[in-house]
């Protein structure tokens, strides 16, 4: 049946999240956009106890066990359910959000692509201790988009893969690293004339001898978010840390596709945090619109508006239109349905959608809207990014383009 | 708990109209267009599909089915998919059943709705657009006043589907500045068709000008409650139609794209087509996805108000983009009436015009 009512226990936990949302990241958001590079130690520590061992991207894509129920008929929810939670949490602050220690890309990598054994060996971690981070780092200084370009090489070495390259924008890169006894899933090639086949993921430890984050990088907004360059001189890590099946030659279902495959489950999440962050400027015009005494008539024919009612519906109607994309997204992944397409496209809305979302919003505000005196302007630098990584709009269109059109990456490009 | 499938009974009904209108409707649209008529056969074929007589109840003479929004916003995708005209000529009798079961009280519903389960296809229509720059449902220039105990309806009204073949008209008219549903019969004194209308689109279905001069009615045509719901409904159908015309306009695109070639390679392969169409395939989902929610929350009989002017609004903006994208894709040939995308663009510009003329 088609619904858009959310489960009594999602509501609970939109709200109890809404709380800690509104309660603990709006009271430092500013402090941490002005002091990049700095911790908000206490508030990880929190976020750490109650979120211990969890991913905030809810896991991606249900396994056949889930799906078919564990005695229960309820089917599951949990990709949507991961929408929500970090819709709220970006609502509260997108950069703190970031900031929470989590196995995020790396985890997700690890969880999709990983053994048992890798699971438990890399994963356990999460569940106890000190607050932990892990990462992804696939971007070089030489591509971003074009992952197939990996220069980063793997070489193996009796048992051990030595790596060496360059790895820059890690997000929680340096947490994971020097901040953490986390790790860093880090692409690189075993033979470059393979090309995409050759390309694998393997898994650096904090404390690997050879690995060094050299720089962390100055960023337009999510400062909190720490991004990373990683040197990699003859790293040397075990034979079982490659995730999926080392040989370029064969059905390597879990390697490169299997980390590709992460990106159907973290889009949705890049999705939803960008419109958490749409919606904490939408929300803030609202406000800000009520006390100047205008009234936002939704059935008045377009001539009739005014400009500002214009625009304001314009961007309700967006940020709403990404939601639903993102959920349809995250409810198929929910089903075990290939949403690869859906994925795409939901990002592809929302990173456009905020963007403009928060920049009409500043320029609705006025001078108000300029002044660092209010979190507007924070917003509008901290949406950008949602348009830019897990695949630029550009990116996420040419997905999206292919899908639609039945064409590979040969055919278009 | 959020989900995005329609349900079995939504499918098949789904299901058959689409059928219908690939198959039936589309074929004969652009004669339609062309000859500014819809022929009797097609009407009748849609009226067996029972899109009208389904949501009226069995002591009425009805299949007794239910009034779900949700499912009318997949039937309307689809019959806008087939054609805009052709849509709007066969779900215009619910421009009278839906208002008389929503609104109309026990003697409305027993005098109107039997008429609308016969055999064969009867036309109903509503009078709700006036021909003024800045006609506002909330604001009607055409008036009701009370007149020893009658009411008397006065001004002008367009884009009246059907206009004089209808049984039925309910036209909408200010009380005290408030609006409010009358329901109209066919034949009663003061009210004149002007002309039927030429216009730059859904030139397949004719749409009248009346006339309201003096036109009295007994009070007891008037139907009570708000019609607030009604119109919202209007812009759920509206939404939802126009997703399905930029469906139409979409694929068409896309296929003719993968086909016709441009320095060696199918344009579809040229990122500025390729991307023009992702966007239109993105758009297209998120609009479907606003009318589904909308619908949604009327079904639940909350007020959709906020929710069906956002999706129809939004609707509005986009159809037009994607029809005129459509056009763009095929360039030159796009221009030319062999094909059905400048067919498409030119329905597609009604629906910012467009008000109350299919519901949902
Ligand atoms: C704050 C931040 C955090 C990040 N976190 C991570 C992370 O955790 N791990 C990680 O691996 N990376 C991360 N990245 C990197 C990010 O994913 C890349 O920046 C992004 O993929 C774009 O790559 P690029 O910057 O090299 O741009 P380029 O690939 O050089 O692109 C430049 C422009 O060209 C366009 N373009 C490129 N190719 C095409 C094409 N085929 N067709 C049309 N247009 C095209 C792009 O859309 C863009 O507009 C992060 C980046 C930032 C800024």
């Amino acid at each position: 049946m088609i619904d858009f009512e959310m489960s009594e226990d999602m509501k609970g936990m939109r709200d109890m999240i809404n709380q800690v949302a509104e309660g603990t990241m709006r009271p430092i958001s500013r402090q941490y956009d002005e002091e990049e590079h700095t911790d908000p130690v206490d508030w990880q520590k929190m976020m750490w106890d109650v979120s211990k061992g969890t991913s905030v991207f809810g896991g991606g894509p249900q396994d056949k066990k889930e799906r078919s129920g564990n005695g229960s008929s309820k089917p599951s929810e949990r990709n949507v359910g991961a929408t929500v939670t970090i819709e709220e949490l970006s609502w509260g602050d997108a950069g703190l959000y970031l900031s929470i220690p989590n196995p995020g890309l790396g985890g997700a990598a690890v969880s999709a692509a990983g053994t048992p054994d890798q699971k438990k060996r890399f994963l356990e971690r999460f569940g106890s201790g000190e607050p932990k981070w892990a990462a992804m780092a696939i971007t070089e200084p030489g591509f971003g988009s074009d992952s197939a370009a990996v220069a980063t090489t793997a070489v193996r070495d009796g048992d051990h893969w030595v790596l060496n390259g360059t790895k820059i924008f890690c997000t929680s890169g340096h947490r994971a690293l020097e901040k953490s006894e986390g790790f860093v899933v880090v692409w690189a090639t075993v033979d470059k004339s393979a090309g995409r086949a050759g390309i694998k993921a393997f898994v650096v430890d904090h404390g690997t001898p050879g690995v060094t984050v050299t720089k962390v990088e100055d960023k337009l907004g999510i400062r909190c978010s720490d991004t990373a360059a990683i040197v990699l001189e003859d790293a040397r890590i075990p034979l079982d840390n490659v995730l999926g099946d080392p040989e370029v030659k064969g059905p390597d279902k879990k390697g490169f596709k299997g980390a590709m495959a992460t990106f159907d489950a973290t889009r949705p999440a890049v999705a939803a945090s960008a419109i958490g962050i749409g919606r904490a400027a939408v929300d803030f015009v609202r406000d800000e619109l009520a006390k100047a005494g205008v009234e936002i008539h939704y059935d008045r024919p377009v001539m009739k508006q005014s400009a500002l009612e214009r625009d304001f519906m314009e961007m309700e109607a967006n940020l709403q239109a990404a939601r639903l994309l993102t959920w349809r997204a995250a409810w198929m992944m929910d089903r075990g349905m290939q949403n690869n397409l859906e994925a795409s496209m939901c990002k592809s809305k929302a990173g456009l959608a905020v963007t403009q979302v928060t920049q009409k919003a500043v320029e609705i505000l006025g001078p108000l809207g300029y002044s660092r005196k209010i979190l507007l302007e924070k917003w509008m630098r901290d949406a950008k990014i949602n348009d830019i990584f897990e695949g630029t709009q550009q990116i996420n269109l040419l997905i999206v383009a292919r899908r639609i059109l039945d064409y590979s990456s040969k055919e278009l490009n | 708990m959020i989900s995005f499938e329609p349900n079995e009974d939504q499918r098949m009904m789904r299901d058959t109209v689409a059928s219908f209108a690939i198959n039936q409707v589309r074929p004969i649209a652009r004669d339609a267009d062309e000859s500014c008529q819809i022929p009797d056969s097609i009407v009748q074929q849609a009226w067996e599909l029972g899109l009208i007589q389904s949501a009226i109840p069995e002591e009425h003479g009805g299949y007794g089915g239910d009034r779900s929004a949700v499912t009318s916003a997949l039937v309307c995708e689809e019959l806008g998919y087939g054609d805009l005209s052709i849509a709007l000529h066969v779900l215009a009798p619910r421009l009278v059943t839906y208002p008389v079961l929503e609104l109309g009280s026990d003697e409305q519903k027993n005098e109107v709705l039997p008429a609308y389960c016969g055999d064969s296809f009867v036309a109903g229509t509503a009078a709700l657009m006036e021909p003024a720059m800045g006609f506002d449902v909330n604001q009607l220039s055409v008036t009701a006043s009370r007149q020893n105990g009658d009411y008397v309806l006065d001004g002008a009204k367009c884009y009246v589907p059907l206009g004089p073949d209808a049984r039925h008209t309910v036209v909408y008219a200010a009380e005290d500045g408030e609006t409010k549903a009358f329901l109209v019969g066919s034949d009663t004194p003061g009210l004149a068709v002007v002309e039927r209308e030429k216009i730059m689109g859904i030139k397949g279905l004719a749409t009248y000008e009346l006339k309201l001069d003096n036109c009295k009615i007994p009070a007891s045509a008037r139907l009570e409650g708000d019609v607030k719901p009604i119109f919202n409904r209007s812009r759920i159908a509206l939404a939802s139609l126009a997703v399905g015309v930029a469906r139409a306009a979409f694929e068409y695109a896309r296929d003719y794209a993968k086909d016709r070639h441009a320095f060696g390679v199918p344009i579809a392969q040229k990122q500025a087509i390729a991307f023009m169409l992702a966007e239109m395939a993105i758009e297209i989902d998120a609009t479907r996805l606003l009318a589904w929610e909308a619908a949604w929350k009327l079904d639940r009989g909350e007020d959709a108000t906020r929710e069906s002017c956002l999706a129809k609004n939004y609707a509005a903006d986009m159809v037009l983009k994607v029809t005129d994208n459509a056009v763009q894709v095929l360039g030159g040939h796009g221009y030319i009436r062999d094909h059905m995308v400048e067919l498409w663009l030119r329905n597609g510009r009604g629906f910012a015009t467009f008000e109350g003329l299919a519901l949902a």
